[in-house]
Protein backbone atom coordinates (compact mmCIF):
# COMPACT_ATOMS: atom_id res chain seq x y z
CA UNK A 1 0.00 0.00 0.00
CA UNK A 2 1.67 3.20 -1.15
CA UNK A 3 1.19 6.85 -0.27
CA UNK A 4 -2.09 8.33 -1.53
CA UNK A 5 -2.72 12.04 -1.83
CA UNK A 6 -6.35 13.15 -2.18
CA UNK A 7 -6.53 16.55 -3.83
CA UNK A 8 -6.41 18.43 -7.08
CA UNK A 9 -3.35 19.40 -9.15
CA UNK A 10 -4.53 23.03 -9.44
CA UNK A 11 -5.24 23.48 -5.74
CA UNK A 12 -2.59 25.50 -3.89
CA UNK A 13 -2.59 23.32 -0.81
CA UNK A 14 -2.37 20.09 -2.82
CA UNK A 15 0.50 21.61 -4.84
CA UNK A 16 2.34 22.46 -1.62
CA UNK A 17 2.29 18.79 -0.63
CA UNK A 18 3.09 17.48 -4.12
CA UNK A 19 6.13 19.76 -4.33
CA UNK A 20 7.37 18.30 -1.05
CA UNK A 21 6.73 14.69 -2.16
CA UNK A 22 8.70 15.33 -5.38
CA UNK A 23 11.53 17.05 -3.45
CA UNK A 24 11.88 14.00 -1.18
CA UNK A 25 11.52 11.53 -4.07
CA UNK A 26 8.46 9.84 -2.52
CA UNK A 27 6.30 7.75 -4.88
CA UNK A 28 2.62 8.58 -4.48
CA UNK A 29 -0.75 8.28 -6.18
CA UNK A 30 -2.77 11.44 -6.68
CA UNK A 31 -6.45 10.63 -6.15
CA UNK A 32 -8.50 13.43 -7.72
CA UNK A 33 -11.24 15.01 -5.61
CA UNK A 34 -13.89 16.70 -7.71
CA UNK A 35 -14.15 20.09 -6.04
CA UNK A 36 -16.66 21.50 -8.51
CA UNK A 37 -19.02 18.61 -7.75
CA UNK A 38 -18.52 19.22 -4.01
CA UNK A 39 -16.93 15.82 -3.41
CA UNK A 40 -14.92 17.25 -0.52
CA UNK A 41 -18.18 17.79 1.43
CA UNK A 42 -19.50 14.25 0.95
CA UNK A 43 -19.51 11.76 3.85
CA UNK A 44 -16.72 9.55 2.45
CA UNK A 45 -14.34 12.49 2.28
CA UNK A 46 -15.49 14.03 5.57
CA UNK A 47 -14.54 10.75 7.22
CA UNK A 48 -10.96 11.52 6.14
CA UNK A 49 -11.03 15.27 6.87
CA UNK A 50 -14.00 16.57 8.88
CA UNK A 51 -13.17 20.10 7.71
CA UNK A 52 -14.00 19.08 4.14
CA UNK A 53 -10.78 20.45 2.64
CA UNK A 54 -8.07 19.04 0.41
CA UNK A 55 -5.46 17.67 0.56
CA UNK A 56 -5.49 14.53 2.68
CA UNK A 57 -2.56 12.10 2.76
CA UNK A 58 -2.92 8.40 3.51
CA UNK A 59 0.29 6.56 4.42
CA UNK A 60 -0.30 3.09 5.78
CA UNK A 61 -2.55 3.47 8.83
CA UNK A 62 -2.06 7.20 9.05
CA UNK A 63 -4.54 9.66 7.58
CA UNK A 64 -3.36 13.27 7.86
CA UNK A 65 -4.74 16.59 6.64
CA UNK A 66 -3.59 20.27 6.67
CA UNK A 67 -0.94 20.76 3.98
CA UNK A 68 1.76 22.14 6.29
CA UNK A 69 1.30 19.26 8.74
CA UNK A 70 1.63 16.84 5.81
CA UNK A 71 4.83 18.46 4.50
CA UNK A 72 6.34 18.40 7.99
CA UNK A 73 5.46 14.69 8.31
CA UNK A 74 6.90 13.86 4.86
CA UNK A 75 10.08 15.82 5.59
CA UNK A 76 10.66 13.81 8.77
CA UNK A 77 9.47 10.38 7.64
CA UNK A 78 11.14 10.35 4.25
CA UNK A 79 14.33 12.14 5.03
CA UNK A 80 17.18 10.04 3.66
CA UNK A 81 20.76 11.02 4.51
CA UNK A 82 21.62 11.73 0.87
CA UNK A 83 18.89 14.34 0.40
CA UNK A 84 18.82 17.76 2.02
CA UNK A 85 16.78 17.97 5.20
CA UNK A 86 14.01 20.47 4.53
CA UNK A 87 13.72 21.03 8.30
CA UNK A 88 17.51 21.32 9.02
CA UNK A 89 17.01 19.35 12.25
CA UNK A 90 20.73 18.85 12.89
CA UNK A 91 21.41 22.53 13.49
CA UNK A 92 19.55 24.43 16.25
CA UNK A 93 20.18 27.76 14.56
CA UNK A 94 18.99 26.56 11.14
CA UNK A 95 15.99 24.67 12.46
CA UNK A 96 14.84 27.71 14.47
CA UNK A 97 15.01 29.81 11.31
CA UNK A 98 13.04 27.21 9.31
CA UNK A 99 10.31 27.04 11.96
CA UNK A 100 10.05 30.85 12.15
CA UNK A 101 9.86 31.41 8.38
CA UNK A 102 7.38 28.53 7.92
CA UNK A 103 5.12 30.42 10.32
CA UNK A 104 5.77 33.72 8.51
CA UNK A 105 4.46 32.16 5.28
CA UNK A 106 1.49 30.71 7.14
CA UNK A 107 0.45 33.82 9.08
CA UNK A 108 1.70 36.79 7.03
CA UNK A 109 2.17 35.75 3.39
CA UNK A 110 -0.79 33.43 2.96
CA UNK A 111 -3.46 35.70 4.54
CA UNK A 112 -2.32 38.52 2.24
CA UNK A 113 -2.23 36.27 -0.86
CA UNK A 114 -5.23 33.99 -0.67
CA UNK A 115 -7.99 36.62 -1.10
CA UNK A 116 -6.12 38.03 -4.14
CA UNK A 117 -5.90 34.56 -5.76
CA UNK A 118 -9.50 33.77 -4.86
CA UNK A 119 -10.89 37.03 -6.27
CA UNK A 120 -8.83 36.90 -9.45
CA UNK A 121 -8.99 33.22 -10.38
CA UNK A 122 -11.79 31.49 -8.47
CA UNK A 123 -14.59 34.07 -8.22
CA UNK A 124 -15.01 34.25 -12.04
CA UNK A 125 -15.32 30.45 -12.17
CA UNK A 126 -18.24 30.81 -9.75
CA UNK A 127 -19.82 33.45 -11.97
CA UNK A 128 -18.88 36.41 -9.73
CA UNK A 129 -17.01 39.60 -10.56
CA UNK A 130 -13.70 40.03 -8.70
CA UNK A 131 -13.97 42.47 -5.77
CA UNK A 132 -11.27 45.03 -6.52
CA UNK A 133 -11.49 46.60 -3.05
CA UNK A 134 -10.54 43.29 -1.46
CA UNK A 135 -7.72 42.82 -3.99
CA UNK A 136 -6.34 46.32 -3.38
CA UNK A 137 -6.50 45.97 0.38
CA UNK A 138 -4.56 42.71 0.27
CA UNK A 139 -2.04 43.95 -2.29
CA UNK A 140 -1.13 46.63 0.24
CA UNK A 141 -0.65 43.98 2.94
CA UNK A 142 1.37 41.83 0.53
CA UNK A 143 3.65 44.79 -0.23
CA UNK A 144 4.45 45.08 3.49
CA UNK A 145 5.30 41.38 3.69
CA UNK A 146 7.44 41.39 0.54
CA UNK A 147 9.35 44.43 1.81
CA UNK A 148 10.37 42.32 4.82
CA UNK A 149 11.34 39.47 2.48
CA UNK A 150 13.42 41.85 0.29
CA UNK A 151 15.36 42.97 3.37
CA UNK A 152 15.76 39.39 4.61
CA UNK A 153 17.00 38.09 1.26
CA UNK A 154 19.68 40.75 1.34
CA UNK A 155 21.23 38.80 4.22
CA UNK A 156 20.47 35.18 3.24
CA UNK A 157 20.08 33.33 -0.05
CA UNK A 158 16.82 31.71 1.02
CA UNK A 159 14.37 32.70 3.73
CA UNK A 160 15.69 30.60 6.60
CA UNK A 161 19.35 30.84 5.65
CA UNK A 162 21.71 30.00 2.80
CA UNK A 163 19.84 26.74 2.18
CA UNK A 164 16.54 25.79 0.58
CA UNK A 165 14.01 24.65 3.20
CA UNK A 166 10.36 23.95 3.84
CA UNK A 167 9.90 27.69 4.48
CA UNK A 168 10.70 28.47 0.83
CA UNK A 169 8.82 25.44 -0.53
CA UNK A 170 5.56 26.43 1.16
CA UNK A 171 5.50 29.64 -0.90
CA UNK A 172 5.54 27.90 -4.24
CA UNK A 173 1.81 27.60 -5.08
CA UNK A 174 0.73 31.15 -4.22
CA UNK A 175 3.86 32.68 -5.75
CA UNK A 176 3.19 30.71 -8.96
CA UNK A 177 -0.35 32.07 -9.19
CA UNK A 178 0.69 35.63 -8.23
CA UNK A 179 3.04 35.69 -11.21
CA UNK A 180 0.05 34.95 -13.47
CA UNK A 181 -1.98 37.92 -12.17
CA UNK A 182 -1.71 41.57 -13.30
CA UNK A 183 0.21 42.24 -10.06
CA UNK A 184 3.38 40.23 -10.69
CA UNK A 185 5.31 43.50 -10.34
CA UNK A 186 5.02 43.00 -6.59
CA UNK A 187 7.73 40.38 -7.17
CA UNK A 188 9.57 41.71 -10.23
CA UNK A 189 9.99 45.18 -8.67
CA UNK A 190 11.90 43.63 -5.78
CA UNK A 191 15.18 42.29 -7.19
CA UNK A 192 16.05 39.88 -4.37
CA UNK A 193 12.52 38.46 -4.11
CA UNK A 194 12.56 38.08 -7.91
CA UNK A 195 15.91 36.25 -7.85
CA UNK A 196 14.72 33.98 -5.02
CA UNK A 197 11.56 33.11 -6.94
CA UNK A 198 13.35 32.50 -10.24
CA UNK A 199 15.87 30.26 -8.49
CA UNK A 200 13.07 28.14 -7.04
CA UNK A 201 11.32 27.82 -10.40
CA UNK A 202 14.37 25.99 -11.69
CA UNK A 203 13.89 23.15 -9.20
CA UNK A 204 12.78 19.85 -10.77
CA UNK A 205 10.03 19.34 -8.18
CA UNK A 206 8.52 22.71 -8.99
CA UNK A 207 8.61 22.15 -12.73
CA UNK A 208 6.69 18.90 -12.23
CA UNK A 209 3.86 20.41 -10.15
CA UNK A 210 3.63 23.50 -12.38
CA UNK A 211 2.47 21.28 -15.25
CA UNK A 212 -0.85 20.63 -13.48
CA UNK A 213 -1.63 24.14 -12.33
CA UNK A 214 -4.30 25.57 -14.57
CA UNK A 215 -7.69 26.94 -13.43
CA UNK A 216 -10.13 25.02 -15.62
CA UNK A 217 -13.49 23.37 -14.98
CA UNK B 1 21.86 32.96 29.73
CA UNK B 2 18.16 32.85 30.50
CA UNK B 3 15.46 32.75 27.82
CA UNK B 4 13.60 36.08 27.48
CA UNK B 5 9.96 36.22 26.38
CA UNK B 6 8.60 39.57 25.21
CA UNK B 7 4.97 40.60 25.71
CA UNK B 8 3.66 38.27 28.46
CA UNK B 9 0.49 40.30 29.04
CA UNK B 10 -0.92 39.34 25.62
CA UNK B 11 -2.37 36.05 24.38
CA UNK B 12 0.07 34.82 21.73
CA UNK B 13 3.13 35.11 24.01
CA UNK B 14 1.24 33.01 26.54
CA UNK B 15 1.59 30.07 24.14
CA UNK B 16 5.35 30.33 24.67
CA UNK B 17 5.02 30.86 28.43
CA UNK B 18 2.85 27.81 29.07
CA UNK B 19 5.09 25.64 26.89
CA UNK B 20 8.25 26.73 28.70
CA UNK B 21 6.61 26.07 32.08
CA UNK B 22 5.46 22.61 30.90
CA UNK B 23 9.03 21.81 29.90
CA UNK B 24 10.55 23.24 33.09
CA UNK B 25 12.64 25.79 31.17
CA UNK B 26 13.64 28.90 33.10
CA UNK B 27 12.82 32.23 31.53
CA UNK B 28 12.26 35.88 32.26
CA UNK B 29 9.77 38.23 30.65
CA UNK B 30 10.04 41.70 29.10
CA UNK B 31 6.90 43.84 29.01
CA UNK B 32 5.84 45.37 25.66
CA UNK B 33 2.94 47.82 25.77
CA UNK B 34 0.92 47.45 22.56
CA UNK B 35 -1.35 50.37 23.45
CA UNK B 36 1.70 52.65 23.60
CA UNK B 37 2.90 51.25 20.27
CA UNK B 38 6.09 49.77 21.71
CA UNK B 39 5.91 46.96 19.13
CA UNK B 40 6.49 49.54 16.39
CA UNK B 41 9.61 51.01 17.98
CA UNK B 42 12.80 50.62 15.89
CA UNK B 43 14.52 48.45 18.55
CA UNK B 44 11.58 46.06 18.52
CA UNK B 45 11.40 45.95 14.71
CA UNK B 46 15.00 44.75 14.63
CA UNK B 47 13.83 41.70 16.56
CA UNK B 48 10.45 41.21 14.88
CA UNK B 49 9.98 42.87 11.48
CA UNK B 50 6.22 42.08 11.38
CA UNK B 51 5.52 44.07 14.60
CA UNK B 52 3.77 41.19 16.31
CA UNK B 53 4.23 39.44 19.62
CA UNK B 54 5.94 37.39 20.94
CA UNK B 55 9.66 37.54 20.45
CA UNK B 56 11.93 35.17 22.34
CA UNK B 57 15.65 35.75 22.81
CA UNK B 58 17.67 32.68 23.67
CA UNK B 59 21.39 33.43 23.81
CA UNK B 60 22.38 34.39 20.26
CA UNK B 61 19.09 33.25 18.77
CA UNK B 62 15.97 35.33 18.21
CA UNK B 63 12.71 33.53 17.62
CA UNK B 64 9.31 34.89 16.67
CA UNK B 65 5.89 33.43 15.74
CA UNK B 66 4.51 31.71 18.85
CA UNK B 67 3.79 28.40 17.11
CA UNK B 68 7.39 28.24 15.84
CA UNK B 69 8.59 28.95 19.38
CA UNK B 70 6.53 26.18 21.00
CA UNK B 71 7.59 23.65 18.36
CA UNK B 72 11.25 24.57 18.85
CA UNK B 73 11.20 24.19 22.65
CA UNK B 74 9.04 21.06 22.58
CA UNK B 75 11.66 19.47 20.28
CA UNK B 76 14.74 20.83 22.05
CA UNK B 77 13.54 19.54 25.41
CA UNK B 78 11.81 16.44 24.08
CA UNK B 79 13.13 14.21 26.84
CA UNK B 80 12.33 16.63 29.63
CA UNK B 81 9.05 16.66 31.58
CA UNK B 82 5.78 16.52 29.55
CA UNK B 83 6.01 14.99 26.08
CA UNK B 84 4.20 17.50 23.88
CA UNK B 85 4.82 16.06 20.41
CA UNK B 86 3.62 12.47 20.67
CA UNK B 87 5.99 9.51 20.73
CA UNK B 88 6.25 8.52 17.05
CA UNK B 89 6.57 10.28 13.71
CA UNK B 90 2.92 9.36 13.05
CA UNK B 91 1.74 10.82 16.38
CA UNK B 92 3.81 13.92 15.63
CA UNK B 93 1.97 14.12 12.29
CA UNK B 94 -1.38 14.25 14.12
CA UNK B 95 -0.07 16.88 16.56
CA UNK B 96 1.01 18.98 13.58
CA UNK B 97 -2.37 18.44 11.94
CA UNK B 98 -4.33 19.76 14.91
CA UNK B 99 -1.82 22.59 15.44
CA UNK B 100 -2.51 23.64 11.86
CA UNK B 101 -6.27 23.28 12.48
CA UNK B 102 -5.92 25.66 15.42
CA UNK B 103 -3.87 28.12 13.37
CA UNK B 104 -6.03 28.18 10.23
CA UNK B 105 -9.55 27.21 11.33
CA UNK B 106 -9.93 28.04 15.01
CA UNK B 107 -7.71 31.10 15.32
CA UNK B 108 -9.10 33.46 12.64
CA UNK B 109 -12.68 33.62 13.96
CA UNK B 110 -11.76 33.64 17.66
CA UNK B 111 -9.08 36.28 17.07
CA UNK B 112 -11.69 38.48 15.38
CA UNK B 113 -14.10 38.11 18.30
CA UNK B 114 -11.40 38.77 20.93
CA UNK B 115 -9.96 41.75 19.08
CA UNK B 116 -13.34 43.42 18.67
CA UNK B 117 -15.04 42.52 21.94
CA UNK B 118 -12.15 42.49 24.44
CA UNK B 119 -9.63 44.92 22.94
CA UNK B 120 -12.06 46.99 20.86
CA UNK B 121 -13.06 49.37 23.67
CA UNK B 122 -9.40 50.24 24.32
CA UNK B 123 -8.59 51.01 20.69
CA UNK B 124 -11.81 52.76 19.67
CA UNK B 125 -13.20 49.90 17.58
CA UNK B 126 -16.98 49.69 17.23
CA UNK B 127 -17.76 46.12 16.23
CA UNK B 128 -20.23 45.48 13.41
CA UNK B 129 -22.81 43.01 14.84
CA UNK B 130 -23.14 41.27 11.45
CA UNK B 131 -19.39 40.60 11.29
CA UNK B 132 -19.34 39.41 14.89
CA UNK B 133 -22.12 36.95 14.12
CA UNK B 134 -20.21 35.66 11.08
CA UNK B 135 -17.12 35.03 13.18
CA UNK B 136 -19.13 33.36 15.92
CA UNK B 137 -20.89 31.12 13.36
CA UNK B 138 -17.51 30.11 11.87
CA UNK B 139 -16.15 29.37 15.34
CA UNK B 140 -19.24 27.26 16.09
CA UNK B 141 -18.66 25.17 12.96
CA UNK B 142 -15.11 24.47 14.11
CA UNK B 143 -16.20 23.70 17.67
CA UNK B 144 -18.80 21.25 16.35
CA UNK B 145 -16.00 19.36 14.60
CA UNK B 146 -13.96 19.44 17.82
CA UNK B 147 -16.98 18.06 19.71
CA UNK B 148 -17.13 15.09 17.35
CA UNK B 149 -13.37 14.56 17.52
CA UNK B 150 -13.23 14.79 21.32
CA UNK B 151 -16.07 12.29 21.65
CA UNK B 152 -13.61 9.69 20.25
CA UNK B 153 -10.29 10.96 21.54
CA UNK B 154 -9.35 12.38 24.93
CA UNK B 155 -7.25 15.15 23.41
CA UNK B 156 -7.10 16.52 19.88
CA UNK B 157 -4.17 14.53 18.50
CA UNK B 158 -4.99 11.34 20.42
CA UNK B 159 -5.18 10.13 23.97
CA UNK B 160 -2.24 12.31 24.96
CA UNK B 161 -1.95 16.02 25.77
CA UNK B 162 0.12 17.83 23.15
CA UNK B 163 1.09 21.18 21.66
CA UNK B 164 -2.14 21.01 19.65
CA UNK B 165 -4.24 21.32 22.83
CA UNK B 166 -1.81 23.77 24.46
CA UNK B 167 -2.02 26.13 21.49
CA UNK B 168 -5.73 26.69 22.21
CA UNK B 169 -5.27 27.89 25.79
CA UNK B 170 -4.59 31.63 25.40
CA UNK B 171 -7.51 32.59 23.17
CA UNK B 172 -10.08 30.10 24.52
CA UNK B 173 -9.50 31.55 28.01
CA UNK B 174 -11.15 34.76 26.78
CA UNK B 175 -14.33 32.85 25.88
CA UNK B 176 -14.83 31.69 29.44
CA UNK B 177 -13.93 35.11 30.89
CA UNK B 178 -15.49 38.55 30.58
CA UNK B 179 -16.50 38.10 26.93
CA UNK B 180 -19.77 36.42 27.87
CA UNK B 181 -19.27 33.61 25.36
CA UNK B 182 -18.72 30.72 27.77
CA UNK B 183 -21.79 28.96 26.33
CA UNK B 184 -19.77 28.22 23.18
CA UNK B 185 -17.69 25.84 25.31
CA UNK B 186 -20.28 24.67 27.83
CA UNK B 187 -22.97 23.84 25.24
CA UNK B 188 -20.61 21.14 23.90
CA UNK B 189 -20.13 18.32 26.40
CA UNK B 190 -16.82 16.95 25.15
CA UNK B 191 -15.30 20.34 24.34
CA UNK B 192 -16.32 21.43 27.86
CA UNK B 193 -14.64 18.42 29.47
CA UNK B 194 -11.52 18.91 27.35
CA UNK B 195 -11.36 22.60 28.26
CA UNK B 196 -11.67 21.89 31.99
CA UNK B 197 -8.89 19.32 31.69
CA UNK B 198 -6.36 21.42 29.79
CA UNK B 199 -7.07 24.70 31.59
CA UNK B 200 -6.60 23.12 35.00
CA UNK B 201 -3.02 22.10 34.24
CA UNK B 202 -0.65 23.72 36.77
CA UNK B 203 1.31 25.33 33.93
CA UNK B 204 -1.73 27.27 32.69
CA UNK B 205 -2.83 28.21 36.16
CA UNK B 206 0.66 29.64 36.74
CA UNK B 207 0.41 31.75 33.57
CA UNK B 208 -3.00 33.13 34.61
CA UNK B 209 -1.72 33.94 38.09
CA UNK B 210 1.39 35.80 36.98
CA UNK B 211 0.08 37.47 33.80
CA UNK B 212 -3.71 37.87 34.15
CA UNK B 213 -3.98 40.21 31.12
CA UNK B 214 -7.51 41.14 30.10
CA UNK B 215 -9.12 37.81 30.87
Amino acid sequence: MGVKLYGHPMSSCTVRVMACLYEKGVEFELVPVNMFAGEQKMPDFLAKNPFGKIPVLEDGDLTIFESRAITEYISKKYHAPATDDLLRSDSPEESIAVRVWVEVESHHFQPAMSPIIFQHFVAPLQGKAPDQAIIDDHLAKLAGVLDVYEARLGKTKYLAGDFFSLADLHHFPYMFYLMKTPWAAAVTDRPRVKAWWEGMCGREAFKKVAEGMKFEK
Amino acid sequence: MVVKVYGPDYPSPKRALVCLIEKGVEFETVGVDLFKGEHKAPEYLKLQPFRSLPVVQDGDYTLFESRAIIRYYAEKYKDQRTELLGKTIEERGLVEQWLEVEAHNFHPPIYDLVLKIVYGPFIGLTPDPKQLKESEDKLCQVLDIYEERLSKSKYLAGDFFSLADLSHLPFTQYLVGKMGKEYLIRDRKHVSGWWDDISSRPSWKKVLELWPGLY
